[in-house]
């Protein structure tokens, strides 16, 4: 069974999404996500600086067998991303939560963070999509 | 194994377990407005015998003219080994096979293809090929608006120089893709694209520069300060190059300070006869930071279980079978055949083998304008050294001179009027290195007799007037 860490939020579209206390999130995928997907090659993440709508496709992450996209849970823009990917894309199957984080976001709508599902509802909600 | 291996029994039982009665019917959401009905256009089917009969009656029709036009498509030699092989059972297919399990030999002729195009281009990777010259060179700008991400624009110059089909089927592919296409004049009096004119753009927002070498005039571009201007002002820089004359001219990857980002082209010259317009190839080739952008397959090497080496299609995680919609290209037909017959003659005759093919082509052209332009009224129109092509002024109507030389079973070149007005009365001549000098001799002969006589003579021709 995967891991989904409690204290984070969880989008449909499989991103996690851990709210930094000060107006920023840091966004990456779910342990469920990097299995589904298999061993990542590829990462191509957004430009800091951009302002995103929620829902935006705004990196794609490609493994051995498909390319996919990321939807940004949430409206705002982008502050870093994380630079490691380039050069090694397996961070994220090795770890999701934390080395294999994707970018950060500066927030503009809070109310678009509380209608996030928590650990428990993401793992419903995963389960739910596999039948 | 049948083609279709569906009997009639198969199909209604297929049809019956899902409750419909008519494979029609599972089209019932196209609206009829967007079907095409029964295609009128295509006659029945004729015997082997009629058909013969006709493919004799077509053959004869083409005639053996000798051929002094380019304009994008050339008549060179092909030795005989290249469709011999090609055409053998292994190889004979149109596309790609997808299962490295069954296409070893396929898939290692694709990656030495790659190898050799690499190597000719001064590229880091190539893919296995597009559709042909004009769509690689549509692919190449949709390649580019998406790997420069810097540039918001989407705004692309085009020079005019570039061949006018390129041109228009460019247009035709990006123009609902919310591109913005600039036109770059040339020079009237070099051929060239004007540096000028680039320059008026010099810190705009241009998100790629498109760069043809030789151009449609077979005139060579300044394809440094093209490449290096793209770099400075953050375009990307895209070469369409033909790949016999990279045998003796710079390769992409070294123009400028740092070569091109994309290089695309019309891989016909390498072996690919003319065929009424095709079917050819196109190539194209990039530096490594963009390959997840380039739309294609490529073949790539790797190791069994065993260690021993093979090859499998790579990086198509971004194809339309996995990303439908979201590919990077929906039409990025391999040219399978197409390849191995070029990379067959790329193999037959070396990198050496093809420096001689280009500089005899060359020195032919070169011959011939020399004793054309002995002619009176018959006068090279730009200044710029050339490839193995060069536009003529001729005083005279190219359509009526042109149509005397095919009635003499020689086709004279290609009339520029259409595509360039401004350019007044001019055509646009090329002879390959199969060219001979009896037939350069007879061409300027035929040429010069022509032009005394429509010169001499006192009544329009019935077709010229208005």
């Amino acid at each position: 069974m995967s891991n989904t860490p409690d204290g984070l939020k969880y989008a449909k579209t499989h991103e996690w999404i851990k709210d930094n206390g000060d107006g920023t999130v840091t966004v990456g995928i779910s342990d469920h996500a990097q299995e589904l997907l298999g061993d990542l090659v590829f990462v191509e993440l957004p430009e800091a600086g951009s302002d995103i709508a929620a829902g935006d496709e705004i990196a794609v992450v490609e493994s051995v067998k498909a390319a996919s996209d990321i939807y940004s849970p949430l409206s705002g823009k982008i502050l870093g991303i994380n630079e490691v990917l380039n050069d090694a894309p397996e961070s994220i199957n090795d770890s999701p939560y934390e080395d294999g984080w994707l970018f950060t976001l500066k927030i503009t709508d809070k109310s678009e963070l509380d209608a996030l599902m928590d650990a428990d509802a993401y793992t419903k909600h995963a389960q739910d999509e596999e039948h | 194994m049948p083609f279709i291996p569906h009997t009639e029994e198969d199909v209604n039982r297929m049809l019956s377990s899902i409750g419909v009665d008519s494979i029609e019917s599972l089209f019932d959401e196209i609206p009829e407005d967007l079907k095409c009905g029964d295609l009128d256009a295509i006659p029945a089917g004729m015997s082997e015998m009629e058909i013969t009969v006709l493919m004799h009656q077509r053959a004869a029709a083409d005639g053996q003219p000798d051929c002094f036009i380019g304009a994008g498509a050339y008549d060179h030699h092909i030795p005989a080994a290249v469709w011999e092989l090609a055409t053998r059972g292994e190889f004979y297919t149109a596309y790609t096979p997808y299962q490295a399990e069954a296409s070893q030999g396929t898939l290692q002729l694709l990656y030495e293809y790659q190898s050799m195009m690499t190597a000719l281009t001064g590229m880091d990777v190539s893919n296995a090929s597009l559709y042909d010259g004009a769509s690689a060179a549509a692919e190449s700008i949709l390649m580019a608006v998406r790997a420069n991400r810097k540039s918001k624009s989407r705004r692309v110059l085009l020079p005019r120089s570039l061949h006018p089909a390129y041109r228009k089927t460019v247009q035709t592919i990006v123009q609902h893709q919310k591109i913005d296409l600039i036109e770059l004049p040339f020079d009237t009096t070099s051929g060239k694209t004007d540096l000028d004119a680039l320059d008026n753009y010099s810190g705009d927002d241009i998100t790629a520069l498109v760069i043809p070498q030789p151009n449609f005039f077979g005139a060579l571009e300044d394809v440094d300060a093209l490449t290096n201007w793209a770099m400075s002002n953050g375009a990307i820089s895209i070469a369409v190059v033909n790949p016999l004359a990279l045998s003796i001219l710079k390769p992409p990857g070294e123009w400028g300070d740092e070569g091109v980002d994309i290089c695309c082209g019309e891989g016909q010259p390498l072996g690919i006869p003319l065929s009424s317009g095709g079917p050819y190839l196109g190539f194209m080739c990039c530096r490594q930071q963009h390959v997840r952008q380039m739309p294609g397959r490529i073949i790539g090497a790797t190791e069994d279980l065993d260690g021993k080496r093979g090859y499998s299609l790579t990086l198509q995680a971004r194809e339309q079978h996995i990303r439908r919609s979201k590919a990077t290209s929906n039409i990025c037909t391999n040219q399978g055949l197409m390849v191995t017959a070029a990379t067959i003659y790329m193999a037959l005759l070396g990198g050496e083998g093809m420096a001689h093919t280009a500089a005899a082509a060359h020195a032919n052209t070169g011959k011939l304008v020399e004793k054309l332009c002995s002619i009176d009224g018959v006068d090279t129109l730009f200044s710029s050294p050339v490839f193995h092509e060069r536009v003529l002024k001729i005083n005279a109507s190219p359509k009526n001179v042109l149509r005397s030389l095919a009635a003499h079973n020689l086709l004279g070149g290609y009339d520029l009027g259409a595509e360039y007005p401004e350019l007044g009365d001019a055509i646009l001549v090329c002879a390959t290195e199969k060219r001979t000098e009896q037939q350069i001799e007879s061409f300027r002969d035929k040429l010069d007799r022509i032009m005394n006589r429509q010169a001499k003579c006192p009544v329009t021709p019935k077709f010229d007037q208005p």
